[in-house]
């Protein structure tokens, strides 16, 4: 017996979609801001000599990488709250969640991109007189941005499905609607392709911008030739 | 007029004595050119001159002033800040240029005087341009390190150090990552300076280099000077049988 695909009734739901993707977007995209600039900082710490420092960081990060996602978000919207006594709106816990355990894998890509630029490059910055934030800075950082760019769009991606594990506590997201529209007209076959579809589009396009992104600064003058 | 001045300098890494104690006074207009087998220690002795090293024991003098304070065992603590200060007084240049490559030859010399001294733009480009010139590299300011030969990547790292307006200069082995054709454009440039009569210490290969613009030559061996003197003297009459043996080895194919 063959399947009658009819996408006309998801279709007549597109607005219900179109309100859950925008709000994927919007908790993807905070959790991105968030986890660059939080990770950013953990590896900085991370990387700095002294123990009081990189060990918290360490410990976050680990934390973070070796725990699964859902766990930590029950954690933080339903065992928190008992802890602290603050309520956090599905939001909110989703996404200091996805900030957080984001932000401990881009240290992590970050580090490596630091890490792998040669002593030279600091000599170099010392021997003019640079304090460590400096060379930090002006040397390290944005040759290391570069190698990092592939690495950082693969946790990016990474992230962006991670978002919907926060359909489980009510957000309506673009899964959670998802849920509703076929619950509403009994046809997930359609609907999850759709869904899929879109996914499919957004991340591709994504991916498509970043690749430009890597080849214009690749010729921006700088090679890894030496 | 001792420009720098240093006390039973010790280095070591791990359980390995690199300086065994090295003392040096070193005068204004003086042009050391430092001599020695691979793993004698010349590099680390330069390194440890502009703290890209910390000394493991006995003290730097720079212009009279004794750097770092004597900490709770007796062993000297350096502030940041102190050893800063030094590494712009004096400049250093490496084997292996160390450029800067995400920036042009002119951002390279600029680099130092924009972000350390806090120089506005136009000035700034104006000395790098100033400094590039110099090192006959005027025409490849807005060129970047992978578009240069090794040879003028160099003479872009002398000009940078050289932007900062040290007192002295450290040469690291500055010809030895570079072809055999390319090598003569550097020593023109170090020759130039050596005719300013600044104040520079050389790690070299380069023989006949050393002999003709160094003031005096230094031969280290086991992390201690073995034998120093004028070129003459350790060069063409060495005293110590090491020495000849070094200069022999180095000589041994010359015509």
């Amino acid at each position: 017996m063959a399947y009658e695909w009819d996408f006309s009734p998801v279709l007549a739901n597109a607005p219900l979609l179109a309100e859950g993707l925008a709000n994927t977007l919007k908790i993807t995209g905070t959790a991105l801001v968030c986890g660059v600039v939080l990770g950013l900082a953990l590896a900085l710490l991370r990387l700095s000599p002294r123990r009081f420092l990189s060990w918290p960081a360490g410990f976050v990060i680990e934390v973070f990488r070796t725990t699964p996602p859902l766990v930590q978000l029950f954690w933080f919207f339903f065992a928190l709250p008992i802890l602290v006594g603050i309520e956090m709106t599905p939001f909110v816990a989703g996404a200091v969640t996805f900030s957080i355990q984001s932000a401990s894998f881009f240290a992590e890509v970050f580090r490596a991109g630091i890490q792998s630029i040669e002593r030279g490059q600091w000599d170099g910055a010392r021997a003019i007189g640079m304090r460590h934030d400096q060379a930090m800075r002006r040397i390290i950082l944005p040759q290391a941005v570069k190698r990092m760019i592939p690495a950082f769009m693969e946790r990016a991606i990474e992230l962006m499905k991670t978002t919907t594990l926060i359909a489980t506590i009510s957000y309506a997201d673009l899964l959670f609607a998802a849920n509703e529209v076929s619950q509403k007209t009994f046809r997930p076959l359609e609907t999850y392709t759709v869904v899929a579809l879109i996914y499919f589009v957004v991340i591709f396009l994504a991916s498509q911008i970043a690749r430009l992104v890597e080849l214009r600064l690749a010729r921006s003058g700088e090679s890894t030739v030496h | 007029m001792t420009i720098l001045n240093v006390t039973g300098l010790t280095k070591r890494f791990g359980a390995t004595d690199v300086l065994r104690g090295i003392d040096l006074d070193v005068q204004r207009g003086e042009r050391i050119a430092i001599l020695g087998a691979s793993g004698s220690g010349k590099s680390t002795l330069l390194r440890c001159l502009n703290f890209m090293e910390r000394p493991g024991g006995g003290t730097i003098a720079l212009d009279g002033q004794v750097l770092g304070r004597e900490g709770k065992a007796g062993e000297r603590v350096y502030r940041e800040a102190e050893l800063i200060q030094v590494r712009q007084r004096v400049g250093m240049v490496f084997q292996q240029f160390n450029l800067f490559p995400h920036m042009t030859a002119i951002g390279n010399v600029m680099e130092g005087l924009r972000t350390v001294r806090g120089m506005p733009k136009p000035e700034a480009e104006a000395r790098a341009r100033k400094e590039l010139a110099r090192v006959g590299l005027a025409e490849k300011a807005e060129t970047y390190p992978a578009h240069l030969s090794g040879g003028q990547k160099q003479r872009v790292a002398i000009a940078r150090a050289l932007a900062m307006d040290p007192e002295m200069l450290l040469f690291d082995e500055p010809t030895s990552a570079l072809d055999p054709e390319l090598v003569g454009e550097v020593l023109n440039v170090i020759l130039a300076l050596a005719k300013e009569g600044r104040t520079m210490l050389l790690v070299t290969h380069e023989l006949g280099f050393a002999y003709h613009v160094a003031t005096r030559v230094i031969f280290l061996a086991d992390g201690a000077i073995h034998e120093q003197g004028t070129p003459d003297e350790v060069l063409k009459n060495p005293k110590k049988e090491r020495t000849r043996a070094f200069l022999a080895s180095h000589k041994q194919f010359s015509f």
